[in-house]
């Protein structure tokens, strides 16, 4: 991830911080340098480790002073016993794994909570670019180019609810962002990016 | 003194001796008694007045006390001086670091080489069977007599791993955490097999003599293939093939059982030059504790990570097949099956299992925060 990137999702760790009760054990997927784990520890005094996939990201969070395993989010789930969690988080990362479905059931096993967040496929920007210019969209929250892409499925807030609804996943809360705020009104439309709060209950 | 002459002297370091109190038994797993036991250690900084900042290095194989610094008129530096030191990844300013030869070894601590008090002869075959826990339990010993009641970290790669991790099972009120790196927690089929190649080559040697060559020619040519067996299992294809490919000591061919290949005379001259500084039998002694090792005692990994309380930095290399990377995520499983707190990195390298002696850098980094934290949290 880069550092611009970053920047423009320092709103939605603080949406996620606010989700977490102080002092949970958390398990972030693809916690890349940690900065997301970081912040949870230091504030919201979370007992957090991470499944990270790049060399050079472990090293970053070791020198953070995290908990980190190198490795695939597909692998990484199953190491642990049920509701071990009381909150599996896929910042950002749930488009990059190779079977969500999958990986939503391990996490829902694993975590009595799970926190997603995810780029808005559907935001005003990209139906533009596809309406008008015929293009793959590229947004401030999904900046890759079709042939350099980390991402590998695409979706909306409507095809995370519509899912949930399908899988019997109960939405606890969700938090719509822009770049800089948070989006209230016809959020599939304006967000670009979604963060829920899911669990089996 | 100029301050680099200083510099220069503190790095003189020598190994040490401990001798059980009045020559008092040291009993092992198996039940078998080592009289007059003894365990040549080497320690660097100092030792807190807390008594908090206590670093356990556990060798490999054919490791020794010896780990870091230089003695006087050496030129070259501890096996692993570039881990150890002043700003390095075990800061000597920061750690107190301590290691030891294995008892079975024949670097100053008892082992087959040894005088057997009751015959006033070496030891050699009559020298008792050792396992992994025998050597952590003559560390203990160790440890206890340096006035040390908790190792901020036991740290070692391959063999020194095992004896990591058995910290962790064996003593975990005394384990803060714990560094296994390029290990297994029970040697395979393959690992074993190996060994038991290396030890046939050994025992095939006519001058090996049911282990009774002291005082007589060594079975030199038998430690010498075992050698070069295990540094072909030491290094990957690819960092063989990069070194050596299919070069020739000389222009061309000729046709003849002389060493004709790069790669021959490299095995050649690491055999000749460890027969040199190690013992045939401690090498048998040796090689069965690694094969004997297994954490598991019968249990599931996961119960055997029980009662573990050390927090765990897991390191392996991508490239080491002798020891490879998966079987270190089968520890990273189990610890976390058990809700302990651990950190795996597979760095990426193509030195095989030799990695662990030379990817100094990665390991640095990992090892240098890692422990700062740990440390931070043991003082708070």
């Amino acid at each position: 991830m880069t550092s611009k990137r970053k920047e423009e999702l320092r709103l939605d760790h603080t949406v996620i911080g606010e989700m977490i009760e102080p002092g949970s054990m958390v398990l972030d997927m693809g916690c890349g340098n940690g900065d997301l784990l970081e912040y949870l520890v230091l504030n919201q005094n979370v007992r957090g480790s991470g499944v990270e996939i790049s060399e050079e990201a472990i090293y970053k969070c070791v020198e953070k002073g995290l908990s980190v395993s190198h490795g695939d989010i597909d692998s990484g789930l199953k190491e642990y016993p049920d509701a071990f969690f009381d909150y599996v988080i896929f910042n950002q990362t749930m488009q990059q794994v190779h079977r969500p479905m999958e990986a939503m059931m391990e996490a829902l096993r694993i975590g009595k909570k799970v926190i997603i967040g995810f780029p808005n496929f559907c935001h005003i920007k990209a139906r533009m670019q596809i309406f008008f210019g015929g293009r793959v969209p590229v947004t401030p929250s999904l900046p890759y180019s079709w042939y350099d892409t980390p991402n590998l499925h695409f979706l909306s807030i409507k095809n995370f609810t519509d899912f949930c609804a399908e899988q019997g996943i109960i939405i606890e809360k969700k938090v719509f962002l822009s770049q800089k705020r948070i989006i209230k009104i016809f959020s599939n439309i304006f967000a670009l990016n979604a963060v829920f709060q899911v669990s089996r209950r | 003194m100029t301050d680099k002459n200083r510099e220069k002297k503190l790095e003189f370091v020598e190994t040490k001796y401990y001798s059980a109190p009045g020559g008092r038994d040291f009993i092992l797993e198996n039940g078998a008694v080592l009289p007059e036991f003894r365990i040549a250690y080497e320690t660097y900084g100092r030792l807190n007045s807390r008594k908090t900042n206590a670093v356990l290095i556990c060798h490999a194989l054919s490791g020794d006390a010896h780990a870091a610094g230089f003695h006087q008129g050496d030129k070259k530096p501890g096996w692993w001086d570039e881990m150890i030191g002043p700003g390095k990844a075990f800061d000597t300013k920061k750690y107190f670091v301590i290691c030891s030869n294995v008892i079975g070894g024949c670097k100053g601590s008892s082992g087959p080489n040894s005088v057997n008090p009751s015959t006033k002869r070496p030891y050699g075959l009559s020298f008792p069977i050792i396992s992994m826990k025998d050597m952590v339990n003559a560390q203990k010993e160790l440890v206890d007599f340096l006035g040390v009641k908790k190792l901020l970290s036991v740290c070692g790669g391959s063999m020194g791993g095992m004896q990591a991790l058995q910290w962790a099972v064996s003593y975990p009120e005394m384990v803060v955490s714990c560094i296994p790196i390029a290990t297994a927690y029970k040697h395979s089929a393959q690992q074993i097999a190996f060994d038991e190649v290396g030890r046939q080559a050994i025992m095939a040697d006519p001058a090996w003599n049911g282990g009774d060559y002291y005082g007589k020619e060594h079975p030199s040519a038998g430690l010498a293939v075992a050698r070069m067996i295990g540094h072909i299992t030491y290094m990957s294809n690819k960092s063989m093939e990069q070194k050596f490919g299919r070069m020739l000591k000389k222009k061309e061919l000729g046709y003849e059982f002389s060493t004709e290949f790069e790669v021959e005379g490299y095995l050649r001259y690491r055999g000749d030059s460890f027969v040199k500084r190690f013992d045939a039998n401690s090498y048998l002694y040796i090689t069965k504790s690694m094969d004997y090792f297994d954490i598991q005692e019968g249990k599931k990994l996961y119960h055997a990570f029980k009662d573990v309380k050390a927090k765990f930095l897991v390191i392996a290399f991508s490239s080491d097949w002798l020891y490879p990377p998966s079987q270190s995520k089968e520890i990273v499983k189990a610890l976390k099956m058990n809700g302990i707190d651990v950190t795996y990195c597979g760095i990426s390298s193509d030195y095989g299992h030799d990695s662990f002696l030379l990817e100094f850098g990665e390991e640095t980094k990992l090892i240098r925060h890692f422990l700062e934290n740990v440390h931070r949290k043991l003082e708070k």
